[in-house]
């Protein structure tokens, strides 16, 4: 096909702890927010962004459990893989689904369900992102692999905690206006700095929360989504990258290569470079992640990080808003599904919820310590 | 006595955990007399550690003495009453972490404190026979005392472990080894209990001092030796007074004891005692010196050893940590944090 | 349990065993059968020293269950003095003693053991370097 491919409908379901609501619970309610949003209430195929059903609630298969409790049978219908960047993955997937010509409409859902377990099997759980063999093994949890990770960043780079501390109070700034998010509230920089130390250097709001979440998007031509609408949201360039799985494997301990190599990707189908992106949704999982991201695709030279984010660079008005959404940290982190949130949210942003008058926007989902990393760059098709 | 073949020590290796709890902390808790302690402190194994690892680390300590190839060891023998497993040998993870396997014979022995001296005595038999070219003997323990019971004080863990080879490549030749058995239930415990039983002032007299006495008397009968022969004596040390008591019954003068007396600074590592003790005074002794060594199993028995030290000794000594460093690598724990490592609070 | 997935990496664990690839020499812990530098599948065993240094480390405060009995401890990013970095628990010292760029070695310590009824997991863990102080 040699259209471009746009979104044109969004589900982004209340992210928290859904005592009541199970996985199918919450991908059904996305799904059909997003055919709402879309004006659509059919597609051809359906690519679902998880993590870890089967540890969290037993369940696999549920391409076809979504596809059937949807009312969307016969479609195909699989599970796309690639742990807290299951989403982007999916997204990526979808993506192919329409540009190859094979399907019309592609719905990707991203979707966790992480409360039906108690803490420390969510902890082990995760750690199932890591090598298990030769990381997880030996009692590190995904919350030490990162704060090895930071330990390593601020002795190279000579930075200092509250330097990377400043990421959760930005991420937390655009909270109140998500409806969507987990945390509707802005957070100080003292609250972060002063919180418990979880992994030392990392503290406990230095980390994503853990959640229930899911997210749908719905993907089709941008001929059709003229059809719908006089502003798609155009997807206009895709990359995914892998690293090592486990972090002592990584030629540099403090560069995400994957994140590197898959914003090239991305930046060179779109035919731009990191200045004409205007706005980003960072996978700020952890703090040491978002000044990893930042650098690595582009934004910031290596060790600089946090200097845009210092600057305020990184809030509305600045020069690159990040995080429009909540972000990982104050939206929620529902791990396989924070790709599709992150879609969305820039969907958002670039239709115009009246905060920024952005023209292009990217989204970088990570997986793992950064083993897998999805960047997706999108544009207001006007 | 002694196998047709001359055979002797070719590496020797030791090792005690790192953590220590005072006596008087013991005292504190349970209301006792701190004046009326037996020993300062003894060692306690850290939460990770147990025979397994501690008998490692001594098998690997005693390879860097040796200097052999793993592969030519034909037997890796662990004494102790504290196996990790119930059932499951002990020995067989052993010999898979120091490369032994797969063409060695592997076994766990169980004879209270004299379980690692068996394996000794065996190894002697086993190269001494021209059946195995060398073999490991390992005496580990990580004991432990009822909560409040006199054995709390001392029951502790460690060990050391000797391989055994042709006595020209020995640091120490061994001129001979005779064990000295009797049924004399002075301590015990019975499967599925924690703790052991003892029976209090019957360890001593008719246990301790009657067998390690009457075994070090007829090996030396046996090899027409007296106490004054020797540089260095270690007996099996349940605590500081009894290998002392026992070295003056026998005739051996006091200073002679003390290199080998590890028991105050560490506690009775039972398996482990003797062993440590011996490995202590190798890591001291020089060419020439004369050894003698008794150990004491409730139960009851003793094996004793006379050894002579080569000029072999002191090139090998310095590859591995001696007993010493690791009884100065310490770090003092509360009483709470001993029941937390020795799983007393049971959950 | 899961013994047969612990039981076939033991060897490995027990004594710190990776590969070598016999085309380019680049060494890999964990094993690789595939080299990454020049991708040869001309792979042998290679048995590490156990010796390098923290390059990274973390204090762990609520890991998986099967972990809890050894808590607080810390782990680490150990650079070996063969070249391969290993992620790996530190025993025998406490977290204010640790630092960058410390010399640790390796030891073979309970890694995780499943209840008081399943088997018992052993590995490497590093410590600080006991001295060879002689009397």
């Amino acid at each position: 096909m040699d259209d471009n491919v746009a979104v044109i409908g969004v589900g982004l379901g209340k992210v928290g702890e859904h005592w009541e609501k199970s996985l199918r619970d919450l991908a059904i309610e996305s799904i059909w927010m997003a055919f709402e949003d879309s004006g659509i209430d059919k597609v051809d195929a359906l690519y679902v962004g998880n993590m870890s059903s089967g540890p969290f609630v037993e369940q696999e298969h549920i391409g076809a459990l979504i596809a059937d409790f949807a009312g969307l049978g016969p479609i195909p219908a699989v599970k796309v893989e690639a742990a807290c960047g299951s989403g982007g993955a999916a997204f990526i997937e979808g993506y192919m689904g329409v540009k190859s010509g094979m399907y019309d409409y592609v719905l990707v859902t991203g979707v966790e369900k992480m409360t039906d377990v108690l803490p420390s099997k969510t902890t082990s759980i995760l750690a199932n992102a890591s090598d298990r063999d030769y990381e997880a093994f030996h009692g590190v949890s995904f919350v030490a692999l990162n704060a090895l990770v930071m330990r390593r960043y601020m002795h190279e780079f000579k930075v200092k905690r509250e330097d990377l501390s400043i990421f959760p109070v930005i991420s937390h700034k655009n909270a109140p206006f998500s409806k969507h998010a987990m945390y509707r509230k802005e957070i100080s920089l003292e609250a972060v700095m002063n919180s418990p130390i979880i992994a030392d250097p990392l503290s406990l709001m230095d980390c994503a929360p853990i959640c229930d979440g899911a997210a749908s998007v719905i993907l089709c031509s941008e001929k059709k989504a003229r059809e719908f609408t006089d502003t798609p949201i155009i997807v206009s360039g895709v990359g995914l990258a892998t690293d090592t799985l486990g972090v002592h494997d990584r030629k540099h301990m403090t560069t995400l290569s994957a994140a590197v190599e898959a914003s090239k990707k991305a930046y060179k189908m779109a035919g731009v470079t990191p200045k004409d992106i205007n706005i980003a949704e960072i996978h700020d999982a952890f703090s040491i992640m978002s000044a990893l991201s930042i650098e690595d695709m582009g934004f910031a030279k290596k060790g600089q990080g946090t200097k845009m984010a210092l600057e305020g660079q990184h809030y509305i008005g600045g020069d690159l808003p990040i995080n429009l959404y909540g972000g990982l940290k104050a939206r929620g982190h529902p791990v396989g599904a924070t790709g599709v949130y992150q879609i969305g949210e820039l969907v958002y942003s670039l239709r115009g919820d009246g905060r920024v008058d952005a023209e292009r926007g990217l989204a970088e989902n990570i997986g793992g310590s950064g083993a897998t990393v999805s960047v997706c760059v999108l544009e207001r098709g006007d | 006595m002694k196998p047709n073949k001359s055979v002797g020590i070719i590496g020797y290796g030791a090792y005690v955990p790192k953590y220590r709890i005072q006596n008087t902390e013991i005292a504190r808790v349970w209301g006792n007399d701190p004046n009326l302690v037996p020993i300062r402190e003894k060692s306690v194994p850290g939460a990770d550690e147990d025979s397994v690892t501690i008998a490692i680390e001594i098998a690997r300590n005693a390879l860097l003495r040796a200097g052999i190839d793993p592969k030519d060891l034909r037997a890796v023998w662990v004494g102790t009453e504290s196996k990790p497993y119930a059932v499951k040998p002990t020995s067989t993870i052993v010999a898979e972490a120091i490369a032994a396997t797969p063409f060695v014979n592997a076994a766990d022995w169980e004879f209270a404190c004299k379980a690692g001296s068996e394996t000794i005595q065996a190894c002697i038999a086993y190269v001494g026979s021209g059946m195995a070219k060398y073999a490991l003997g390992i005496g580990v323990d990580t004991a432990q005392g009822a909560p409040s019971d006199a054995l709390e004080y001392t029951a502790a863990a460690g060990g050391a472990g000797y391989i055994i080879g042709s006595a020209k490549e020995s640091l120490a030749v061994i001129e001979g080894s005779l064990s000295y058995v009797t049924d004399t239930p002075d301590f015990w415990r019975r499967q599925h209990e924690h703790y052991p039983k003892h029976g209090n002032r019957f360890t001593g007299e008719p246990s301790y001092f009657k067998h390690v006495v009457s075994s070090s008397k007829a090996l030396m009968e046996e090899l027409g030796t007296k106490p004054d022969d020797y540089n260095y004596v270690i007996f099996h040390q349940p605590n500081r007074k009894f290998p002392l008591e026992a070295a003056k019954m026998l005739g051996f003068l006091k200073e002679k004891v003390i290199d080998g007396l590890v028991s105050p600074y560490i506690g009775n590592t039972y398996a482990g005692s003797a062993l440590l003790g011996l490995a202590a005074v190798l890591d001291k002794a020089k060419a020439g010196d004369k050894i003698f060594c008794t150990s004491y199993g409730s139960g009851a028995g003793s094996d004793s050893f006379s050894l002579e030290v080569t000029d072999k000794l002191a090139d090998r000594k310095v590859k591995a940590p001696s007993v010493k460093s690791y009884i100065e690598r310490r770090e003092e724990i509360d009483y709470a944090r001993y029941a937390r490592y020795r799983k007393k609070i049971r959950m | 349990m899961d013994v047969p997935r612990h039981w076939r990496e033991q060897v490995r664990r027990y004594r710190l065993v990776g590969s070598k690839c016999k085309d380019c020499e680049k060494l890999s812990f964990p094993y690789r059968t595939v080299c990454p530098k020049c991708r040869s599948r001309n792979y042998e065993d290679y048995q590490l020293i156990g010796r390098g240094k923290i390059i990274s480390f973390t204090n762990i405060n609520s890991p998986p269950k099967e972990h809890k009995y050894n808590l607080p401890f810390a782990v680490a990013l150990i650079e070996l003095m063969e070249g391969p970095v290993i992620t790996a628990q530190i025993t025998d010292a406490r977290a204010e003693e640790l630092e960058i760029g410390m010399e640790v070695e390796m030891v073979t310590r309970k890694i995780m053991e499943y209840n008081d009824d399943g088997i018992i997991c052993y590995g490497y863990k590093f410590r600080p370097i006991v001295e060879y102080a002689h009397p």
